[in-house]
């Protein structure tokens, strides 16, 4: 394989990176042009299909797939929804994207609306990007006056507009579907799929979500085709029918105890161990203990299992949850895994929508018992009643509408399953005399009034 | 009739959406947006108002801002808002210490504005600057790395300069 050639991050370090003066002088909107004038949409959906591209949000679901899921024969708009609320803890390479190469992203945008015969894109960005917005706003503005957006895109009678829209700071307006919902003004609760939002989405129209990094893949695979595409990364395995492979380049995020946190851009399939060099080791001459695999929903690994490449399919033989958004978080030596747990229930008990009972009461009763064991009332049972809510939490036990009881799950399984000598320890440690019995439950006043 | 808190400017400022949306009530968080920027929070009667202007019940408005996190109703931030993050990779690298010193030094809980009005301090979830833990959003300025020294000398500026300060210290940094 020919040696890999950083792409998405080509630009960024260039003075000015983020003007379209600059991005055209490196080739940027050739792609576009090219596009506009030889390829009809479909060709676009094929291309995309046929270069395996599946999105980066987080679930991995193959892009020209879930574009093929529009409807044929359109009886009124399809709405293009631009997921850039970026929350997963851990996760920043879509800021790095609209702050430092907004072109490259609106190329990819333009491309995948033409390619769904979409009018309108809604450019659904977090509040927390102050900057990322400035940018945009002013990337979109000079598209406008470039004719890369409005009516009659270059000529080509093609017309679109693309409106940011601020979020207000909820994780789970990154579900696609309660994004869609906080994009209609409501609160954001997550809609029961089927329908899909192919079908049914925004406004009730047929919607596609896509994700920043995806979109800006798309431009790439314009200007390079799919076979460029399909010879980076990890082929599918010939003993899985159902994965079609881990294709193309990637943001990986690094963070948390190592030497130089940063976005590194690498083919899918690099491994945790790997990325950790690439990121000068863990910091301080320590060793790791544990890492967040692709975001905080995605469980743990092992320092053992480091040997785990991130992509599609690898992470799950770790017992992790998935690839995610590829955001490695690494965890030190001397890090309290009870710490780790408390401060990801904390987060998830406060990202909950509260739709659903079991999401909204699991969430917060696991924050209760995480805080009762670090304030040393733990009980050695208490592990058994978390791992028992971690197992029924989410949908793939089937109890929720959407994923984040999974990934509020699956940290609690994985470090509770993985380290549980550490939690144990701690217990004993911090409660001794209680840790054996039940804590008495002081009987509620109602009962006993009388 | 209570007095009106939405500005003409406010109001030709939401009605200049209406055209991006298919309805009206997908303007509700854009101006909501318009509100908190201009009064730096909610207050019921601005939602009644928002409510007549969008055509939807007041009940409606109060249920979507309701669900988010940023928008006071009770009185206004501090012309310096400050966003902790206290997600794990800030965490991992001391955000707890940074939020309990620079809630120390300002003398008040998180989610609470200082008697003078002028800091509010916030807890965030992750602000997706990871590589910068621990990290702060001080308005619309990113301050990158931030130890206790650092956050506390950074509050006193902000304290003096008030909203002015607003230069992002952290452009990311190409790897």
């Amino acid at each position: 394989m020919a040696e890999f050639e950083p792409v998405l991050l080509a630009n960024i370090a260039r003075d000015g990176s983020h003007t379209r003066a600059v991005y055209e002088a490196a080739g940027g909107y050739t792609a576009l042009k090219r596009v506009l004038r030889e390829m009809q949409p479909k060709h676009v959906v094929e291309l995309v299909k046929r270069s395996g591209l599946r999105g980066r949000g987080g679930a991995g679901f193959p892009t020209g797939l879930k574009w093929t899921f529009l409807p044929a024969e359109l009886r009124g708009p399809v709405y293009f929804c631009l997921n850039a609320d970026e929350s997963e803890p851990g996760t920043f390479n879509n800021r790095i994207l609209m702050e430092s190469d907004p072109h490259q992203v609106l190329e990819g945008l333009i491309l995948s609306c033409y390619a769904t015969r979409a009018t309108t894109a809604y450019f659904y960005l977090r509040y927390e990007y102050p900057l990322a917005w400035k940018r945009m706003q002013a990337a979109i503005d000079e598209c406008y006056a470039a004719g890369y957006l409005g009516s009659n895109i270059l000529g080509s009678g093609y017309a679109l507009d693309v409106y940011l829209h601020r979020g207000a700071g909820a994780y789970i307006c990154g579900e696609e579907t309660g994004l869609i919902e906080s994009l209609e003004g409501k609160r954001a609760w997550p809609r029961i799929k089927p329908p899909f939002p192919a079908v049914e989405g925004a406004f009730r129209h047929p919607t596609v979500v896509n994700n920043v990094e995806t979109v800006a893949c798309v431009t790439h695979i314009a200007a390079r085709g799919a076979e460029w595409f399909r010879s980076i990364g990890v082929p599918p395995d010939p003993n899985d029918p159902r994965d079609p492979g881990s294709f193309g380049p990637k943001l990986y995020c690094l963070s948390g105890h190592v030497e130089s946190p940063g976005c590194y851009e690498a083919p899918l399939g690099l491994t945790v161990r790997e990325l950790i060099e690439r990121g000068g080791g863990v910091w301080q001459g320590r060793r790791a203990k544990a890492a967040i695999p692709g975001g905080i929903s995605m469980g743990l690994l092992r320092a053992e299992e480091f040997d785990c490449r991130l992509d599609f399919a690898d992470p799950a033989r770790y017992g992790c949850l998935g690839l995610g958004t590829a955001a490695v978080v690494v965890l030190d030596e001397t890090a309290s895994l009870v710490d780790f747990l408390h401060n990801s229930c904390r987060f998830f008990a406060h990202e909950s929508c509260g739709q659903c009972t079991p999401c909204r009461e699991g969430t917060a009763w696991s924050l209760r018992i995480l805080e009762r064991i670090r304030a040393g009332r733990g009980r050695l049972k208490d592990l058994d009643l978390l791992l028992e809510l971690g197992d029924s939490l989410g949908i793939i036990p089937g109890t929720t509408i959407c994923g984040l009881a999974d990934g509020a799950a699956w940290s609690i399984k994985n470090a509770i399953r993985k380290f549980r000598g550490e939690f144990e320890d701690h217990v004993r440690r911090t409660n001794p005399g209680g840790y054996r019995e039940t804590n008495p439950v002081p009987a509620l006043e109602i009962l006993t009034a009388h | 009739m209570a007095e009106r808190v939405l500005t003409d400017e406010m109001l030709a400022a939401i009605r200049a959406l209406f055209p991006r949306y298919p309805t009206r009530q997908a303007v509700t968080l854009p101006a909501l947006h318009i509100v908190l920027e201009g009064l730096r929070y909610v207050p019921p009667q601005a939602v009644v108002e928002l409510a007549e202007l969008l055509g939807l019940a007041p009940a409606q408005i109060q249920d979507t801002l309701s669900f988010y996190g940023i928008f006071p109703q009770d009185r206004p931030h501090g012309p310096t808002r400050v966003w902790v993050c206290r997600s794990i990779s800030c965490a991992l690298r001391g955000a707890e210490d940074l939020l309990r010193e620079l809630c120390a030094q300002a003398g008040i809980e998180p989610g609470e504005t200082t008697p003078d009005g002028q800091l509010t301090i916030e807890i965030a979830e992750c602000l997706g600057a990871c590589e910068h833990a621990p990290c702060l959003l001080a308005n619309d300025a990113l301050h990158a790395c931030v130890s206790r020294e650092q956050g506390a000398a950074l509050l006193d500026r902000l304290r003096r300069s008030g909203a002015a300060d607003n230069q992002t210290v952290s452009e990311p940094l190409p790897r």
